[in-house]
């Protein structure tokens, strides 16, 4: 199973070294990993996509406590969050199939933010479902670049993550 | 305004430092020049691992925070493998580096390495020093981290000019510890001590497996009172020993890999495992699968990552082992278990006792056996002297002869097992106690890794002795070898090796050899007497093995040799 892992640290150096090798230490694949400054300057958010069964999630979040930086870990409900990725794509297009690729990205509510003589870069953001779709679609035209931010993800409600 | 290696100084008297160990650089040399004014000992080693080791065994021994520093570069990487051993068995430390000056960090100075970075896998935590203004708060934030929870090394990276700077500091005011990560859990969830005690008192064949978290939390008491209020037998781990008089009728030795095999078959037939600061490591519990199958699980420990880790458990308690034993044995006089309930599990184990005592072997060609003189050692001693180990043969057969009576006074290097460890680690023990004899036993190869330190031992008059177990042989790994690898000694036979004595009269100490069983006491005797830094070369039978022994994968009730029935 997927988990999210919202983490809470210290904007200090060397924190996203530390969890990092961690990972990579305990033997854990990271699958995504978005970093960035919180509503409080002091304070990081890291969102970690992690695969694995419950057993190697509870070792991996114990240990991620035990970094003296890390403040607060949620393994975030999908049910009651929300997770959001931005993806830069950059596709070939010709006179031919440009306003076929600009049909999908209106479908999918994506944005053409760049326009050569060969190619598009096409901005999507959303969950993981929609980008692996506009990606697929995409695909058959020649996608020349892909660059993704890793998930973020916030929990729903009042209550903060 | 004052200079910040001066301030430093002040940081350590208020943190009760009363010794340092390192060797000086270009980077600490403002360090240095601060410590020569300062009110503590400060020991220059002959080699940075000298001092690392050294700031651990008076670490263990003392249970205050063994200080070292080093300078940046190579000083920095001399220190890696004792920070490493310390971070394995969880020692307090804090290890002070020097870095080269903040606006070159980053270009390949000269005797840069990126220490931080290079630690960073083996340390509690780490800091690098990038603001002056910020060195008192992390250096005070480096002790507490270094000796509350679990206890563990802390790395301060601390650039030269960092520490010329000029910083305000106020010693009766010092900065707190702004820490918002970390919160150590100290009380144990009433619940689950609650439900713990309802095992114990319903358990039949109960068994305490106990290490050493019980001599950091200072619980041996609590554990004692435990073992005897309950009639439970306890064996504890390597690092366990001491923790609880292996001269006491309930008390099983070591467990494990080289454990007896009393303590082993009690632990793979008992119903209960009371499990206390210790973390399942497998040269304790051989091939988990088959470890205690029978046995409901409680394990205590302050490290929550450590739960469950290996091995599922029944009844987990988060804390301070202290304070959930002092809960703990409340709860359970509330029950009052009925003794009666053990008698035939005791009986059991004392026949499993009887049955397969430890080997006291002797040699058809007259040599001299390594139990007869650990058992000399100790009758010499009266078993009350530190003993440290190196690494091998040497460190089991210390671990299975030396009944140790008192915690804080067997110090060997568990986790990592780092030859080399044993004679610096003597050093640091018998600063932190002066009062106690200090013996590091010891094997000849192990003592080569870092013998230089005798020049520190004479220099400072750290009446150290060494009991070398001198076999000629990398003997641990022989004996697998023997055991293993039909035979083949490959790169194991270190019979080029220093006339030990000539040696340490070499640098001033005293020298002695033995090499048939009736000299060993004497040897001792004149050795321990003297008051001097003091090495005794033990010429062991060669071949002598480690009996009895778990083939690495085994179940550990799987024993090959000594004792058997
Ligand atoms: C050649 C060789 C052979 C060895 N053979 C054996 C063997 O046969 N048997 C054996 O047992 N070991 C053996 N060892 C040692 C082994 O490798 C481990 O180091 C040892 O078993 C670990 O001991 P421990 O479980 O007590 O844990 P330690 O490493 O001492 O860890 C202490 C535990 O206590 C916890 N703790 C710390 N503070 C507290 C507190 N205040 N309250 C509660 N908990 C706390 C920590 O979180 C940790 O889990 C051998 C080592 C070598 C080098
Ligand atoms: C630094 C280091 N290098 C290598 C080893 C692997 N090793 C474990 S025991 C051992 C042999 C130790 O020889 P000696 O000190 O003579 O002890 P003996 O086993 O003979 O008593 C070796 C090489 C180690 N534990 N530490
Ligand atoms: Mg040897």
């Amino acid at each position: 199973m997927k988990h999210t892992l919202s983490v809470l640290v210290e904007n200090k150096p060397g924190v996203l070294t530390r969890i990092s090798g961690l990972f990579a230490r305990r033997g854990f694949n990271i699958d995504s990993l978005a970093v960035g400054e919180t509503e409080d300057p002091a304070l990081s958010r890291v969102t970690i996509s992690v695969d694995g069964q419950d057993q190697p999630i509870e070792q991996v979040t114990k240990q991620l406590h035990k970094l003296i930086n890390v403040i607060k870990i949620t393994d975030l409900d999908p049910n009651s969050s929300v997770t959001r990725e931005l993806v830069l794509i950059k596709v070939h297009a010709t006179s031919e199939t440009r306003s076929e690729i600009i049909q999908v990205v209106e479908i999918f509510r994506a944005k053409i933010i760049d326009v050569s003589a060969s190619t598009l870069i096409v901005e999507v953001t959303g969950t993981k479902d929609k980008i692996e779709g506009i990606i697929s679609l995409l695909r058959p035209f020649g996608l020349v670049e892909v660059v993704r931010t890793g998930k973020i993800a916030i929990s729903r409600g009042r209550k903060r993550t | 305004m004052k200079v910040a290696a001066k301030v430093m100084m002040e940081i350590f008297k208020n943190e009760g430092v009363e010794v340092v160990f390192g060797v000086p650089g270009g980077s600490v040399m403002p360090l240095y020049d601060a410590l020569m004014d300062a009110d503590l000992l400060n020991v220059l080693t002959r080699h940075e691992q000298g001092a690392v080791h050294a700031a651990d065994g008076y670490a263990r021994a003392s249970g205050k925070v063994g200080v070292c520093i080093a300078t940046s570069g190579p000083g920095a990487t001399n220190l890696v493998t004792g920070i490493a051993n310390a971070y394995m068995d969880s020692v307090p430390m804090v290890a002070i580096t020097g870095q080269v000056r903040r606006p070159v960090v980053g270009t390949d100075a000269f005797q840069e390495a990126d220490t931080f970075g290079i630690t960073l896998p083996v340390v509690k935590h780490s800091y690098l020093v990038t603001d002056e203004h910020e060195l008192p708060r992390i250096l005070h934030e480096a002790f507490y981290l270094a000796r509350t929870g679990r206890p563990g090394p802390v790395l301060v990276d601390l650039p030269g000019d960092v520490a010329t700077a000029l910083i305000d500091y106020d010693p009766d005011n010092p900065p707190e510890p702004n820490l918002p990560g970390y919160k150590p859990t100290v009380k144990g969830h009433p619940r689950q001590i609650k439900e713990a005690a309802r095992a114990l008192a319903e358990a039949e064949k109960p068994m305490i497996y106990a290490g050493g978290g019980i001599i950091i939390a200072e619980a041996s008491d609590e554990l004692r009172e435990l073992a005897a209020y309950a009639h439970i037998p306890v064996t504890t781990t390597l690092n366990g020993k001491g923790l609880f008089p292996e001269d006491d009728a309930l008390s099983l030795g070591m467990l494990g890999m080289h454990g007896t095999r009393y303590a082993n078959y009690a632990m793979t037939n008992c119903d209960l495992i009371f499990a206390v600061g210790v973390r399942f490591d497998d040269r304790a519990t051989g091939k988990v699968d088959t470890f205690a199958p029978d046995a409901k699980i409680i394990h205590v420990d302050v490290d929550p990552a450590e739960i469950a880790k290996n091995l599922a458990v029944d009844i987990p308690i988060v804390g301070d082992a202290k304070w959930v034993l002092r809960s703990l044995i409340e709860e359970l006089r509330k029950l009052e278990p009925s003794p009666e309930r053990h008698v035939p599990w005791m009986r059991q184990v004392e026949d499993w006792k009887q049955a397969h005592p430890l080997p006291l072997r002797e040699d058809p060609d007259g040599e001299i056996m390594p139990e007869f003189v650990i058992q000399k050692l100790w009758e010499v001693t009266r078993g009350e002297a530190i003993v440290t180990t190196e690494v091998g043969q040497n460190q089991m057969w210390a671990a299975q002869y030396w009944l140790a009576k008192h915690p804080r006074r067997f110090i060997s290097s568990g986790g990592l097992g780092t030859m080399g460890y044993g004679f610096p680690a003597a050093m640091g023990a018998k600063l932190a106690r002066p009062d106690l004899t200090v013996v590091d036993i010891a094997g000849d190869g192990s003592f080569q890794m870092t013998s230089q330190e005798l020049a520190t031992c004479v220099s400072y008059g750290i009446p150290v002795k060494v009991a070398i177990l001198n076999n000629r042989y990398l003997g641990m790994v022989r004996q697998w070898q023997e055991l293993f690898y039909e035979k083949r000694y490959a790169s194991t036979c270190i019979e080029c090796q220093p006339d030990f004595v000539k040696l340490a009269e070499a640098y001033g100490a005293q020298g002695f050899r033995a090499t048939r069983p009736d000299e060993v006491e004497e040897v001792l005797r004149i050795a321990l007497a003297s008051d001097a830094p003091a090495l005794m070369d033990f010429r062991i039978k060669r071949e002598a093995n480690v009996w009895p022994m778990v083939p690495a994968g085994s179940a550990i009730s799987d024993m090959l040799g000594g004792g058997e029935a």
